[in-house]
């Protein structure tokens, strides 16, 4: 674990300088619970942050737990909905219809906290 | 009596007594020793319970076993939340209680979710709820079918989530949720300051909250347990000792607390036969409780040893508890006042067991007195001694229950306790004289600069006792009780009254001889006497004699005179012709 923390740091460091200049894929999972107005809300933020600071990089995988509850356990998902960075690492999580832009760029690590 | 009073006092006549079906209230029995009998059944059908305490007081332990034993006892599947320790962790915590939870976890009839949350790769940005936990409760709910959750701790929740009032309500929905779907709930919660739980669990788990408590109190540790709220039926109110040990979880008392066992009037010998005839001449009652008091080296052991050996000598078994000494070193003093353990050990029939009593909790002591009775079963215990069990409010009631327990088996019970010198004699550190039967108190009496050994009754209930004190010497053949000397001088032992005695004898001795002195005086007296009194009689039969020749002379004589003036007549008329 702590191994990974240090890479995350270091990864962390790395995405912020290259947010601006390498190109990067990312890769996004976004796990909801049926379509309720929150998920469908989760969903349609996300897109627009995408394609506002990373287009045609990004992929969106979108997982229904009430189709695939297994995947609940596996991923340690408690809330919903619930956004995870797979890619670039380390992992990241970000709950909530991500209505606060802000905190989901924070969340993405595509802005620092103290910005 | 006890419980239905506590039952109406609890249950206040409003909103309650209307859906309170006291003993209609389905109940689920956890099979953890002595809970099931403190909650009248077990934890609410159905319904959450709440378990809570500080770190390290047995909360998942207790979960975890009801879990186990649901599924082992009660055919009931469960699951098993955890949201602190990986299902890893908790498994080989528990695999030392003979939990084997991967066995059940393979056969399909629990299940083990570890809810893992790291707050510090989370980011909260808008409406959320906490639709994933319930998914993962629903499937593994469904995987094995189960009728019991246990939570464990749902508080981390609080630490993984900023939003409160939207985690209160999730919370809120969760319990409803579990509610309807009939399930037995265990959640456990961390003790917080000045209230139950730190995040205020009990406001949503108002069925049945089970308070749970690991005091140490002079480097002993004490678990405890306490039901604090059984809404709608009767339960214990007090706080139970219990302990954990490789059978899991026992409740104490395994046994309701009452008055009501059966008592006997046989009598059985103290194996000394001075005093069984100053215990009104047969000895202890068969399943009373003597106490044994005394200070240090005033004998206690010895006769503790004589009643154990008195019961095995009857064929009847023993259990000798030594806080204080190794057995072997109990045989090998006992054998050195002509007490032979060792063959009543070697006949099985007596069991010594020896444990320093910091060793454990009292409360393990008296789960170990459990488990040896239940193992042993012995007509009589001797417990060496019990003044050092712990502090007075633990000792005693663990004594309440250890006496009580062994009442109710009739098994004859004797206790002994070392008093602190210069303290009251007829005090008990652990205060229980009043459950006690009968009474022993062995005193030193110091005077002539010795210190010898007195024993008296300061009480027998139900018999006719002595009053006396006897002086009771240890001798190489057990123990000696002696008539103490009393006299104007108080109450006289070792020198002291081997020297009245010899005084005694010594004056008696020179009375006989003054009067064999004075009797053969008067015997020569008489002596003297006779002797005169022959004396004069020979006087007396010489004067008699004497007087018989006197008169024979005088006779003689006369004749002769006659005689010689008859010739002198005749002679005279011869001439005179």
């Amino acid at each position: 674990m702590s191994n990974e923390d240090s890479n995350g740091r270091d990864a962390s460091a790395e995405a912020d300088e290259a947010s601006a200049a390498t190109p990067e894929q990312w890769e996004l999972r976004l796990y909801t619970a049926g379509q309720t107005p929150k998920s469908v809300l989760a969903f349609n933020n996300l897109k627009r942050i995408c394609e506002e600071h990373m287009p045609g990089r990004y992929q969106i995988e979108i997982v229904d737990l009430m189709r695939n509850p297994r995947l609940a356990k596996e991923d340690q998902i408690v809330a919903i909905p619930t956004l995870v960075r797979k890619l670039p690492q380390p992992l990241r999580k970000i709950i909530g219809d991500l209505s606060d832009t802000e905190r989901t760029l924070v969340g993405l690590q595509l802005r620092s906290r103290s910005q | 009596m006890n419980a239905r009073a506590q039952a109406s006092a609890a249950a206040p006549p409003g909103r309650d007594a209307e859906r309170s079906p006291d003993r209609n209230l389905p109940k689920s029995p956890t099979g953890i020793a002595g809970l099931d009998e403190i909650t009248f059944g077990g934890l609410p059908r159905g319904r959450p319970t709440l378990v809570c305490g500080a770190a390290g007081c047995g909360k998942t332990l207790l979960a975890m076993e009801f879990l186990v034993r649901g599924v082992t006892q009660f055919d009931e599947p469960g699951v098993y939340v955890t949201f602190e320790e990986s299902e890893e962790e908790l498994a080989q915590n528990v695999r030392s209680l003979g939990f084997d939870v991967e066995a059940l976890v393979q056969q399909g009839r629990l299940a083990f979710d570890y809810v893992h949350i790291d707050r510090r790769e989370i980011e909260e940005t808008g409406e959320y709820d906490l639709e994933g936990l319930f998914v993962r409760l629903a499937l593994a709910i469904d995987s094995v079918g189960a009728k019991r959750v246990v939570l464990d701790t749902i508080e981390s929740l609080f630490s993984g989530f900023s939003n409160m009032a939207l985690l209160r309500s999730e919370l809120r929905r969760l319990f409803r949720w579990l509610k309807d779907r009939n399930l037995t709930v265990v959640i456990t919660g961390e003790r917080g300051d000045g209230t139950l739980t730190r995040q205020g669990l009990e406001e949503y788990v108002s069925d049945c909250v089970i308070l749970l408590d690991h005091r140490v109190d002079a480097q002993i540790s004490t678990r405890r347990l306490r039901v604090v709220k059984y809404r709608g039926t009767v339960h214990g109110t007090n706080e139970y000792p219990f302990l954990i040990d490789a059978q899991g979880i026992s409740v104490l008392p395994i046994t309701s607390l009452g008055l009501d066992h059966r008592v006997s009037n046989e009598r059985v010998s103290t194996g000394i036969g001075r005093l069984d005839n100053m215990l009104g001449g047969g000895g202890f009652y068969r399943g009373s409780s003597i106490l044994v008091s005394g200070t240090a080296g005033s004998g206690k052991t010895t006769i503790s040893a004589h009643f154990a050996d008195a019961t095995c000598r009857r064929g009847e078994r023993c259990l000798y508890l030594a806080f204080e000494e190794s057995p072997d070193q109990i045989i090998r003093n006992m054998r050195s006042v002509g007490i032979d353990l060792q063959a009543h050990v070697d006949a099985g029939r007596l069991r010594l067991e020896a444990a320093r009593p910091s060793l454990h909790g009292v409360e393990m002591h008296l789960a170990q007195i459990h488990r040896l009775v239940s193992e042993f079963r012995p007509s009589a215990i001797v417990i060496d001694p019990i003044s050092n069990l712990g502090n007075t409010v633990d000792a005693s009631a663990m004594l309440l229950r250890l006496i009580d327990f062994l009442k109710t088996h009739g098994i004859t019970a004797m206790f002994v306790n070392l008093t602190a010198s210069g303290g009251a004699l007829e005090a008990t550190e652990v205060g229980v004289s009043s459950l006690i039967d009968t009474w022993l108190v062995l005193r030193d009496i110091e005077a002539g600069g010795e210190r010898n050994r007195g024993l008296y009754v300061i009480k027998s209930r139900g018999m006719h006792h002595s009053n006396q004190i006897r002086e009771f010497v240890i001798t190489s053949r057990g123990i000696d009780l002696l008539e103490v000397y009393a006299g104007p001088e108080g109450v006289l032992t070792g020198s002291l009254r081997a020297s009245q005695e010899a005084r005694e004898k010594a004056a008696a001795v020179a009375r006989e001889q003054e009067q064999q002195r004075r009797q053969r005086e008067l015997a020569t007296r008489r002596a003297v006497l006779q002797a005169q009194i022959d004396a004069l009689q020979q006087e007396a039969s010489t004067l008699d004699e004497e007087i018989g020749v006197q008169t024979r002379q005088y006779t003689l004589a006369t004749d002769t005179i006659e005689q010689d003036r008859r010739a002198a007549v005749q002679r005279r008329s011869k001439e005179s012709e």
